[in-house]
């Protein structure tokens, strides 16, 4: 019987892929629309807060939330500041002098950023590694990947405690909503990263001596994950810390 | 001989937790079966109860005995009601009509008809299985946690869904053990499995193609599952996201879907508030109205291939078939607030949504009208699968036309929210897709086990249960035109308006009822023919595609004796100066 | 890409240093500009303009878009229309509800 799956471990002529690389990529494409409707999420409810101030903080007076809004209208928040900004179009000229109960991490965030930018290129040279097939050079560029992740989590741990620490939970606003709910998928992604990362490192790596073609391939399919999820912070960060 | 490969397998191995695509395209059907059986039971009880909403009226037959301690006095509770109309909705789409149109079709066929061995990934394809079933086991278990299973509606809209059955409940506990967080933990895995497939499906229709097999000699099946493919990859991850934060919603305590100063039965909502309900609804709809193609297109794929088969005519217009589901797929993402109209959205965006409605019944309109004309002229074998087939074509044809007043934001107002949505779609899901599927199980079931199942039983289902959906579904127009709401107890009975149509409440039972007894040749047909049928070989139907040049059943891992070789278009019937009235694709050319 | 000379492979290499350089740089340059005072609309403008430029270049040189094959671009086209269409529709169905609402 003539082999069972083609294209494993090498190119299917006319389309020029591997099963796993058109794989990955289709997969990445659902992970867009996964990580794009919690964006467009995160746009809805801050053009439909009545100011900055409620997204960022919530309703400050309690009293506000027993009193029923004057008219059943969802977008007429029953706060201080709504008569100063009922149009989407004040709330977002509102310049930010609140300013936002993330921008405390702002430096540790953009640690977090440089590291997961490094663990990328960390990443595409153990990749790269393997094409000029030195395995010594890749097994040091992955492991540095995968401290790369390692610190990138324990920063975002120490985040975390601060913001529970300070009371800031995903109840308190709608932007501590959408902080908790990105972040923490962000940081399953890392972790899964991480996961199959380790895997590829040490038992994974076997296949080295049976078939360099496909794990070379392999390489560069978790590597075209991890991109990714360093392209999803990339746009995290500024959307959640900076505006 | 047959299986040189798999004579190292355990019993688990080869019928578990198997690899082979043919047992796991199989396995979804039969597990889908069963859903599907299920989603009819809870409908036969509601059935019951909208003909019979009185206190006095009678009780529920068989089930009220057998199930005395959910139902007390033999009725149902409205929080049952409630509860089975969710379940319902969810079941039969999510747990049912997906997983059979999709898993099980897509599964054995997409193999088959592209010439390969398996899947591209046949690990991934074993999860997605096994994803399926822990998702329908957590939406079964649901039923048992305190409060009953989900209750509001199978679109699950907040604010109810979020504080429904304990969602503001000081205790972690109540909120995580109800049955509407197990319902999004259900979906989290059903929608995981979809994805996990339909990247499957993708990589396997473009890379596994034969030789030969250029994307234009691709039989029709295979587009309508590449584009269903498509449709789920890139629909269901905004439900996914929804549904997370549902789930924060629930658990956590955050406010996604909470409006502020929110009142529910004259009382304030604890809650800081500044979510909005709209947006479930918007990222709900960018998922369901996709979702309602992923129903409808396999039924088109299955169907225009048992009518080409049985016209022994090429499909009229496979070219423009092709394109048109291209362009419904991706206006499909466009469409979805024509759920919408009655929000606030105002009228400029129902415009929008209205237009490219309307845009979008064109390319179904160009699909049926190419199935109606592939009829023209042929010479019609009317076998079992033919039946069903030309069946569904006006079904469809009722349930797409019944959809333009729908989408029109006018005639909505008046529309949305009654019976006329249910008759809607369920004329295009029920008479539909599950009638092409019957058709479909009837086409293939020689492919899978070497047998034919019995026409005399086959005709004996087919003509009562096209009979039986009819009943059940077209009262629906009527009272929807009379204004009778939807997701109601007792049926409309206290309103004024509905008492002249309530007479068909009792019509609607006694179909459903039926329905469900005219089900009983198919199953004994189903199990009987796995032994009894008569004994068939490869190509009983002269087919031309290739799942008809594997043996029947194919090869356990790998299907064909030697790979394919494609040397012409999928529907090669009748071909002028050919003895025979049909040309495989595989075959070389004779003379 | 695996089949060039390893010296030809080297320049790949030095792209992929300069790309972090820049990413760095990109980095260091939103956070700045991010302290600014400035309108919403600006800083938004601003930080999306350096996102998607970061984006970009991992997406092209990390993720190697730029010599990829077409199918692969034709699935990523695709997603990306409908992810504007998630992102944008219902921000404009709020947007105009409230203008309505407003007038
Ligand atoms: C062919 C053109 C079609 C048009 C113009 C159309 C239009 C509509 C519209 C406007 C609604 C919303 C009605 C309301 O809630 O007031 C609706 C509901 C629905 N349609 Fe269609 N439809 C079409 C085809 C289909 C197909 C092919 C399916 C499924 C296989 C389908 C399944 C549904 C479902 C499930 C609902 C109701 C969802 C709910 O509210 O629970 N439709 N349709
Ligand atoms: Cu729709």
């Amino acid at each position: 019987m003539s082999e069972l799956i083609p294209y494993i471990d090498r190119e299917r002529p006319d389309t020029g892929l591997t099963n796993a690389k058109l794989g990955i990529w289709l997969f990445i494409a659902s992970e867009i629309m996964l990580f794009g409707a919690f964006f467009s999420s995160y746009i809805f409810l801050r053009v439909g807060a009545p100011d900055w101030k409620t997204f960022a903080y919530g309703l400050t007076d309690p009293a506000a939330i027993h009193a029923p809004a004057a008219h059943d209208d969802h977008t007429d928040h029953a706060t201080e500041n709504a008569s100063t900004a009922d149009t989407p179009a004040k709330a977002l000229a509102t310049p930010t002098h609140i300013s936002s109960p993330l921008h405390a991490s702002i430096p540790m965030a953009t640690i977090n950023t440089i590291v997961l930018i490094t663990s990328s290129i960390t990443m595409v040279m153990a990749w790269a590694s393997l094409v000029l097939k030195q395995l010594g050079r890749f097994r040091l560029y992955m492991s540095a990947t995968i401290l790369l992740g390692l610190l990138f989590l324990c920063i975002k741990y120490t985040e975390y405690s601060a913001k529970l620490a300070h009371g800031l939970t995903p109840g308190m606003s709608p932007l501590m909503g959408m902080y908790w709910v990105m972040t923490g998928l962000h940081v399953v992604h890392v972790i899964g990263g991480l996961v199959v990362n380790l895997y590829l490192l040490i038992p994974g790596s076997r296949m080295w001596k049976t078939n360099p073609e496909q794990f070379t391939g392999r390489i560069e399919v978790a590597g075209l994950y991890w991109h990714f999820v360093d392209l999803v912070w990339i746009f995290l960060f500024p959307t959640l810390y900076l505006l | 001989m047959s299986d040189h490969d798999s004579h190292k397998l355990s019993f688990v191995q080869r019928y578990i937790f198997s690899q082979d695509h043919k047992v796991i395209g199989i396995q979804y059907a039969i597990t889908a079966l069963c859903f599907m059986f299920l989603g009819l039971v809870l409908m036969m009880l509601m059935r019951w109860q909208l003909a019979y909403p009185g206190a006095d009226d009678p009780s529920i037959p068989i089930f009220g005995k057998l199930l005395k301690n959910a139902l007390p006095g033999g009725k149902l509770t409205p929080e049952l009601y409630n509860s089975l109309g969710a379940m319902h909705g969810t079941i039969m789409v999510f747990l049912g009509v997906v997983p059979l149109a999709v898993g099980a079709f897509g599964n054995y066929l997409v193999p088959l008809q592209v010439g390969a061995g398996d899947m591209a990934f046949p690990k991934l394809n074993m999860s997605s299985y096994w994803a399926f079933f822990i998702g329908g086991v957590v939406m079964l278990s649901s039923f048992l946690m305190p409060g009953g299973a989900a209750n509001s509606g199978w679109t699950s809209y907040p604010p109810m869904a979020d504080i429904a059955q304990g969602g503001l409940s000081a205790q972690f506990s109540t909120r995580l053990l109800s049955g509407q967080s197990f319902w999004l933990i259900g979906m989290v895995f059903l929608i995981s499995s979809s994805l996990l497939g339909s990247i499957n499906t993708i990589v396997t229709i473009i890379q596994l193609r034969v030789k030969g097999l250029t994307f234009m000699r691709l039989p029709f099946m295979v587009w309508a599952q590449l584009v269903t493919a498509f449709l789920l990859l890139l629909a269901f991850p905004p439900l996914e996201a929804a549904g997370l934060m549902q789930l924060a919603d629930r658990l956590v305590g955050s406010n996604f879907f909470l409006p502020a100063g929110l009142v529910v039965t004259g009382e304030a909502v604890g809650r800081v508030g500044g979510g909005s309900p709209l947006l479930w609804q918007h990222l709900f709809w960018f998922l369901a109205h996709p979702e309602v193609y992923v129903l409808i297109l396999p039924a088109m794929g299955i169907v225009a291939e048992i009518i080409a088969n049985n016209t022994r005519k090429p499909l009229r217009g496979y070219k423009s078939m092709v394109y048109s589901i291209l362009f419904l797929g991706f206006m499909s993402f466009i469409v979805w607030a024509h759920h919408m109209f009655l929000t606030d959205m105002g009228t400029v965006i129902s415009a929008f949504f209205q237009t490219t409605t309307m845009i979008i019944s064109i390319p179904s309109v160009v699909v049926i009208t190419a199935m109606v004309l592939s009829l023209w002229g042929g010479s019609i074998r009317f076998t079992t699968p033919m039946l069903f087939a030309l069946a569904f074509l006006p079904m469809f044809g009722i349930g797409g036309l019944t959809g333009l007043p729908l989408g029109l934001a006018a005639t909505d107002v008046h529309l949305h929210d009654t019976y006329y949505v249910i008759g809607h779609f369920h004329y295009v899901v029920a008479p539909g897709t599950i009638l092409a599927l019957f058709g479909g199980i009837y086409y293939w079931f020689p492919k899978a086990t070497g047998r034919k199942m019995s026409d005399v039983l086959g005709r004996i289902h087919f003509w009562p249960t096209l009979i039986c959906l009819n009943v059940i579904f077209f009262p629906m127009f009527i009272q929807g035109m009379a204004g009778v709401s939807r997701r109601l107890f007792d049926g409309g009975a206290t309103y004024t308006h509905a008492q002249p149509v309530m007479w068909t409440n009792k019509v609607m039972m006694m179909g459903a009822w039926t329905l469900a007894l005219v089900q009983i040749p198919f199953i004994f047909n189903f199990f009987w023919s796995i032994r009894h049928g008569r004994k068939v070989g490869p190509n009983p139907w002269e087919a031309t595609t290739l799942e008809w040049a594997a043996p029947s059943p194919p090869i356990p891992h790998g299907n064909f004796e030697t790979p394919p070789v494609v040397y012409r278009d999928a529907y090669a019937y009748s071909q002028p100066g050919c003895a025979k009235d049909y040309l495989p694709q595989n075959e070389p050319e004779v003379g | 890409m695996s089949t060039e000379s390893p010296e030809a492979f080297k320049k790949h290499i030095r792209g992929y240093i300069l790309v972090f350089v820049a990413l760095m740089i990109l980095t260091g340059m939103t956070v700045w500009v991010s302290s600014w005072k400035v309108g919403v609309p600006i800083a938004v403008a601003i930080a999306l303009v350096i996102a998607c430029t970061k984006g970009a270049l991992v997406a092209t040189v990390f993720m190697h878009l730029k010599s990829e094959k077409p199918i692969i671009f034709y699935c990523l086209v695709l997603t990306l229309i409908l992810l504007l269409s998630v992102l944008l529709l219902p921000v404009a169905t709020a947007l105009l509800t409230m203008t309505n609402n407003a007038g």
